[in-house]
């Protein structure tokens, strides 16, 4: 099925875009004025999720089964009773940054990634807590916030061959994995490098901005990172910087892996540290075709002066040719060729949080 | 009986909400009957610590709780309690 429908959560509401022709028109919109913090497609069961960030009354999950138009409000994950951050620091669901369908063995169930770092799974009638990630050992001492106050997860990859086999990416810790379904956990950092740390090559404590698997070979896994961009050519085990060391893809939040070739990703690069803005006040998507030996950037149709815009880690989607992103500013941004050059869909919306197809 | 009030921020979620009265001796007692004339509403007023959620302000009368962590704060018959939310943002 074409990909003609388009979830976008903003910091103002969830828009919901469909495909006209070449262009992407919004269709209608949803929780106006609510700060939408991730959006999801289950296209195991086809049931559309919202996480809504209520800057009073907490966060919020909400669930459609029927594209959007009818929404039902789901109780949101809950930290057991007792469970401590730390000394003297109570867990309490902060956040809710992540879902993932939990594999095709339980085309039912959904995994939620929140901060301070906890992982759910829900049960049909509310959410488990995952004790055994909670409770490894590197936990306590070096996990991190990293732009939020506490740790979060934003990632959960589940390996579509194996449903028993998934990743969660952290900031700040790092990447973990599980072959068992999340009864154990081991740390995947190997080859990572965190800048930030006294030692870079610390097993614990990287900050992968965002990781995903290509569908089209899981075993190849890609993460934009705070320092630099890596990919794993074998599930995990080592990482190799595929930074480009003389252009902009380097530091940024965002990537998308192509869903049929294992050697094609883009990158939307920002720069470090301080600043956080487009490189060189310019705009540009990086893709590359060869597993990260070389980048190409691209610009048509993007500005390229006085531009501050940054790509949140969830705002950068690929599916075929057909490549969107949005912005902090509240730009949109669509390309039908792969990312080489692009269309405006509106520079009129709140801060762009979170991108989805919903096909 | 106490009388419970509540801001109009959340009539966004309670379309019908309206003052209702409540026997209770604290104001955790209260929250935690809010759910049944308002299903899931608790959810909205404390996180799941039972603790009152850092934007959203509770007066009995014309004070403000000073047990933000277990609500724990007496209430008295015929006594006013307001659930309000706090300002943030300017």
């Amino acid at each position: 099925m074409a990909n003609d429908t388009l979830l976008v959560g903003t910091r103002k509401g969830l828009l919901v875009y469909k495909k006209d022709g070449e262009r992407w028109r919004v269709a209608h919109d949803e929780f106006f004025g609510i700060p939408v913090s991730m959006v999801y497609f289950d296209s195991q069961n086809g049931d559309w999720w919202v996480a809504l960030d209520h800057g009073h009354w907490g966060m919020k999950l909400h669930r459609s089964s029927d594209k959007g138009r009818n929404w039902e409000e789901v109780e949101a994950p809950k930290y057991p009773e007792g469970t401590m951050i730390k000394e003297g620091v109570p867990a309490s669901l902060r956040y809710i940054w992540a879902f993932s369908a939990a594999g095709k063995d339980f085309p039912s169930k959904i995994y939620i990634g929140t901060e301070p770092g906890g992982l759910f799974e829900s049960n049909g009638e509310g959410f488990d807590f995952n004790t055994a990630l909670w409770n490894h050992p590197s936990r306590q001492d070096h996990w991190t916030g990293g732009g939020r106050d506490y740790p979060g997860i934003h990632s959960i990859v589940v390996d579509p061959r194996d449903s028993n086999h998934l990743y969660v990416g952290i900031s700040v810790a790092g990447l973990f994995e599980s072959t068992d379904r999340g009864i154990s956990w081991q740390v995947r950092n190997k080859g990572l490098r965190a800048d930030f740390l006294p030692d870079p090559h610390a097993e614990v404590g990287h900050d992968p901005h965002l990781l995903l698997s290509s569908p089209s070979n899981p075993d190849v896994l890609w993460q934009q990172n705070h320092c630099g961009i890596f990919r794993s050519t074998n599930a995990g085990q080592s990482w190799d910087d595929i930074s480009d060391p003389d252009g902009p893809a380097n530091f940024g939040f965002a990537i998308a892996v192509d869903d049929q070739d294992e050697n094609r990703a883009w990158v939307a690069p920002a720069i470090s540290d301080v600043t956080r803005v487009a490189v060189d006040k310019a705009l540009c998507i990086c893709r590359t075709d060869d597993g990260g030996k070389t980048w190409k950037d691209f610009r048509s149709g993007l500005p390229q002066e006085q531009c501050y815009d940054i790509v949140y880690r969830h705002a950068l989607v690929a599916t075929g040719d057909e490549v969107v992103f949005g912005t902090t500013t509240g730009n949109l941004y669509a390309s039908n060729d792969a990312g080489e050059t692009w269309k405006a869909v509106t520079h009129n919306l709140a801060m762009v949080y979170c991108l989805c197809f919903a096909n | 009986m106490a009388s419970v009030h509540f801001t109009y921020a959340l009539r966004r979620f309670y379309p019908g909400l309206a003052s209702i009265e409540i026997e209770a001796d604290t104001v955790s007692e209260i929250v935690s009957q809010l759910d049944e004339s308002y299903p899931g509403m608790s959810d909205y007023i404390v996180d799941e610590r039972g603790a009152l959620r850092e934007h959203v302000n509770i007066f009995v009368n014309n004070t403000r709780i000073k047990d933000r962590q277990n609500l724990g704060d007496r209430v008295g018959k015929n006594e006013e309690v307001y659930i309000m939310q706090a300002l943030s943002g300017g």
